[in-house]
């Protein structure tokens, strides 16, 4: 065990609660010299929010002088990377440290915004997406920004935003996924619609993760309730019917059960992303599966800046960071979605084999929001049958 | 010489008591009890006003009856399984002479310290339909959920069964048998009910475990049942229903409570009588081979899924190597912020703290506890804060977690930025399983010791060090083994609190788990791998300090 250390500067929040809660927290803090003196050097340069953001006063898009310090604390899911030298070329361009704070999915995520609105854990927000999108805006998580880059990315807005809380991002789609070498192994033809999927021909074969527990699986929720309407359950039923089987995550759906995914798996045809087929290539140059184009629903990913923030310019800063070429270049390796600035060059494999839908299926975002318990509480009775 | 001796002294007595209750107090209340209150206020007091006319209507959802009934049942089945499972394994662990015996402890000790993603992924590739154990069908079903449940928690009995067993008096069982009791006879009629107050530990713990399960239910389940526990987190984080959360947290919290207060009771004062040698192991009989058979089964079932674990971190392109292990030192296929090995020293610091601080409140609250009482009033509040350190165990991860968020954000009590709330729910994680392992130890030195001590002129301090003291610092270093694994292996509260740039080990598995690419899904195997062998070679350390109350409750 290292010798207790004194507490570094960061902790001076931490401290005010000494004299409330009793000498024990001291000695805590005294006896914690391990996870404060080991961490990285990410927290000892940046002043307390509070003190230090002389930009905050500056202009939304302005750029402060190299080092004039700060920082901007980024509330995400656990999905968000960048790679290093992209985050370093921000904080060398704006001045400003990049705290990331991230944690959960899209839907945790957007439910700690809400419970925090008004008092946010950071400046800016990247991660909430067009399933939860309305739930936040209309919380008031959100300061409206319109930034310099946002024009190019209108197509991607999110309906009925009309202030303009959120800046889109990124895309992806969540479509059904085939193994094309296992339905050419057995001479069958593999499925294309959604109604194939309940065809006896493909019985025991789908694998999916459920919607309760997975922003994958709510997407395709949505796809379904935006193809069939009001028919929607009976849909399930009769997918359920036909062997489709549940995973509580992607991951598990993916590796465990898909053939392409894991060594094991028995189940040729799984709920993935349009991106995914980039990922099962051969040295000779073709890619093993491939994604059925008419399954798909969009999912569009926001940034925005959080009302409430200490830092707003720094905030701002990010955000438009997000939309600069270098970034939108590197989304795709990263966080495994396209770019919504349009023009942006993509990666070979994706170029080759991540074939976006020319009409994704789409549903209102303030319909989801209103309706999307009920679907969720109606789906598990389906489904749990 | 003080006019009033007595009076002086029961001041003192008070003071002591509020000294050694004060930072367990402390730490429970701002940790524990403000952030679970905050959220249930939350689900409860939408306007500012009380509503339990909510709390009723959702109880009263054909929904929650499922649930509840889900949780009661798959509960108790499993805690029977592992009684009938661990019970005679505890006894062929204890008192036999088995080849690695102590090997064998440890090794059915380390799922407990695992975190529950990566115990479900190695499940199911057993279990699936093209797993080894495929034909069984048992992919998504109840019986995956308890085989699960018993793979966790079979060491909870053996531990606590297995430590009361070691203390027992042999006589009253040779005497039985010596009158003519059959081997059945003086089970039923001595060995029993002498083990009574551990079965009813170990039976409420495990309960307690099962039914605060939350990942086995959920991966291994298919999806297809709702415990109370994944109930509160759908509501919570994926439909923002706080009042149905807030409605289930207070059952739950009455229930652990009942739990808690039903074991107290039949928990003796006193613990093992001291003075007596352990019984020394014989050699296994003819009539041994029921509980050496159950061994056999717990070997199977805890140590099939660990060795699929492994295989699966050293699979290669269908061959073999350590090509994900290398792996660890990088950053995966862009899945990671930081490198695998960064996050596992960040865990092992992060554990250290845990250790510290669980180890000093611990023996705060053991000694509380032990401490021979003056009045029914002050045995009173020594066994409730004895009892209070066990309710974080009963508590929805996602319910403290968010509760994190919202009562510790602002001024005098913002610490929601602080680098310390990541060991701080490590150690009340681990504190129960400190204190449990302390307090029989501290119960077992006879009182009159200290006594004489003092008689004889000892301060305090100096009877702490001389009387308790040698005693106690084995039972000392191995729950400090057993904490740190357990907070090495921390998943649930952690994946609320920790911060991007500190990512413990345990949450860069899930987060390899959750991104393509066959090279990440190995390197969460390899990494899980690490981590369990982090934890099992603590744990082997512990066994050899051979303290028989170490993991027992």
């Amino acid at each position: 065990m290292r010798a207790p250390t004194a507490p570094r500067p960061t902790s001076r929040r931490a401290t005010r609660v000494r004299p409330l809660i009793g000498p024990l927290v001291g000695l805590a803090l005294a006896a914690s010299g391990c996870s404060l003196a080991g961490s990285s050097d990410d927290s000892s340069a940046a002043p307390d929010p509070a003190s230090g953001t002389p930009s905050a006063s500056g202009s939304a898009s302005g750029t402060p002088a190299p080092g004039s310090g700060g920082k901007v604390v980024l509330v995400t899911h656990e999905s968000f990377t960048l790679p290093q030298k992209l985050i370093a070329r921000f904080e060398q361009q704006t001045g400003y440290d990049l705290v990331v704070r991230a944690s959960g999915d899209a839907g945790v995520l957007t439910n700690k915004l809400v419970l925090t609105a008004g008092d946010p854990e950071g400046d800016v927000s990247f991660g909430v997406d067009n399933t939860f999108g309305s739930r936040a805006v209309d919380a008031g998580v959100f300061e409206p920004y319109t930034g310099a880059g946002a024009e190019a990315v209108t197509e991607y807005d999110l309906a009925g935003d009309d202030a303009h809380a959120l800046t889109p991002i990124d895309h992806g789609s969540v479509c059904v996924n085939v193994d094309d070498t296992w339905f050419d192994e057995r001479g069958l033809e593999p499925p294309t619609t959604l109604d194939d999927l309940t065809d006896p021909a493909y019985e025991d074969l789908f694998v999916l993760p459920g919607a309760a527990t997975s922003s994958t699986g709510l997407a395709f929720l949505l796809t379904t309730v935006a193809a069939y309407g009001d028919q929607w359950p009976q849909y399930w039923a009769d997918l359920m019917d036909n062997g489709a089987k549940l995973t509580a995550g992607w991951s598990d759906a993916y590796f465990v059960d898909f053939t392409q995914g894991g060594e094991d798996g028995t189940r040729p045809i799984v709920l993935s992303y349009d991106s995914s087929p980039a990922f099962t290539t051969t040295d000779d140059g073709t890619s093993t599966t491939s994604a059925l184009l008419d399954t798909c629903f969009r999912q569009v990913e926001y940034a925005g800046v959080l009302a409430g923030a200490q830092n707003p310019a720094g905030a701002q800063a990010f955000v438009d960071y997000l939309l600069t070429p270098a970034v939108q270049k590197a989304l795709p390796d990263s966080m495994y979605v396209f770019p919504d600035v349009p023009g942006t060059p993509l990666p070979e494999e994706w170029a080759r084999f991540a074939v976006q839908p020319d009409r994704p299926w789409s549903l209102d975002p303030a319909e989801i929001a209103d309706q999307r318990d009920a679907w969720l509480t109606e789906w598990t009775d389906v489904t749990t049958r | 010489m003080s006019p009033r001796p007595a009076a002086r002294q029961a001041l003192g007595r008070v003071a002591t008591l509020l000294a050694l209750a004060l930072p367990a107090l402390a730490v429970l209340g701002v940790f524990f009890a403000l952030p679970v209150s905050g959220m249930v206020a939350r689900g409860l007091l939408p306007e500012g006003h009380l509503d339990l006319a909510g709390v009723g209507e959702v109880l009263a959802r054909p929904r929650t009856g499922r649930v509840l009934w889900f949780t009661l049942w798959s509960s108790t089945v499993a805690t029977v399984a592992c009684l009938v499972l661990g019970v005679p394994a505890a006894y062929a662990l204890t008192r036999l002479r088995l080849p690695l015996r102590r090997v064998l402890r440890g090794l059915l000790l380390v799922p407990f310290v695992l975190p529950t993603v990566v115990v479900g992924v190695a499940f199911r590739a057993l279990l699936s339909e093209g797993g080894s154990l495929g034909g069984l069908g048992l992919d998504g079903s109840a019986v995956a959920i308890l085989l699960g449940l018993v793979f966790f928690n079979a060491s909870v009995v053996i531990r606590t069964v297995g430590a009361a067993w070691e203390g027992l008096d042999p006589r009253p069982a040779e005497a039985a048998a010596a009158l003519g009791a059959s081997p059945v006879q003086v089970l039923r009629t001595v060995t029993l009910p002498m083990l009574r107050p551990a079965l009813v530990a170990a039976a409420s713990v495990v309960f307690l475990f099962c039914a605060t399960a939350f990942g086995v239910v959920l991966t291994l389940g298919g999806l297809r049942y709702s415990s109370v526990e994944t109930e509160i987190y759908l509501l919570t984080a994926n439909l923002l229903d706080l009042r149905a959360a807030a409605a289930l947290s207070l059952l739950q919290l009455v229930v652990v409570v009942g739990l808690l207060a039903l074991t107290a009771r039949l928990r003796p004062d006193a613990g093992a009588r001291p003075g007596l040698a352990p019984t020394r192991p014989r050699r296994p009989r003819l009539l041994d081979a029921w509980s050496l058979a159950c061994v056999g089964l717990l070997v199977l079932l805890v140590g099939v899924p660990l060795a699929t674990l492994v295989a699966g971190s050293l699979r290669v392109d269908g061959g073999w190597g350590l090509a994900h292990y290398r792996a660890l030192g990088g950053t995966g296929e862009g899945a990671l912020l930081v490198p695998a090995t960064q996050a596992l020293l960040t865990s092992a610091r992060a554990a250290t703290d845990a250790t510290w601080m669980a180890l000093l409140l611990g023996v705060c609250v053991a000694v509380l506890g032990t401490r021979r009482s003056r009045s029914r009033l002050e045995h009173r509040v020594r066994r409730t804060v004895d009892g209070l350190v066990m309710l974080p165990l009963g508590v929805s991860a996602v319910t403290l977690g968010f509760g994190f968020l919202i009562t510790l954000a602002r001024p005098p009590l913002d610490l929601r930025d602080s680098p310390l709330l990541v060991p701080i729910a490590q150690a009340l994680v681990a504190l129960p399983l400190v204190v449990r392992t302390l307090t029989p130890v501290l119960d077992g030195i006879d009182d009159r010791q200290r006594q004489a001590a003092a008689t004889l002129g000892a301060g305090p301090l100096r009877v702490l060090a001389t009387v308790d003291l040698p005693a106690v610092w084995r039972p000392l270093l191995a729950s400090a083994g057993l904490a740190w694994a357990v907070a090495l292996g921390e998943f649930g509260a952690t994946s609320f609190l920790a911060r991007d740039e500190r990512p413990t080990l345990p949450l860069v598995i899930f987060r390899l788990l959750a991104h393509p690419g066959e090279a990440n899904y190995g390197m969460a195997l390899a990494a899980s791998v690490l981590l369990g062998g982090a934890a099992a070679g603590v744990l082997l350390l512990v066994e050899r300090l051979r303290v028989p109350a170490v993991g027992a409750w």
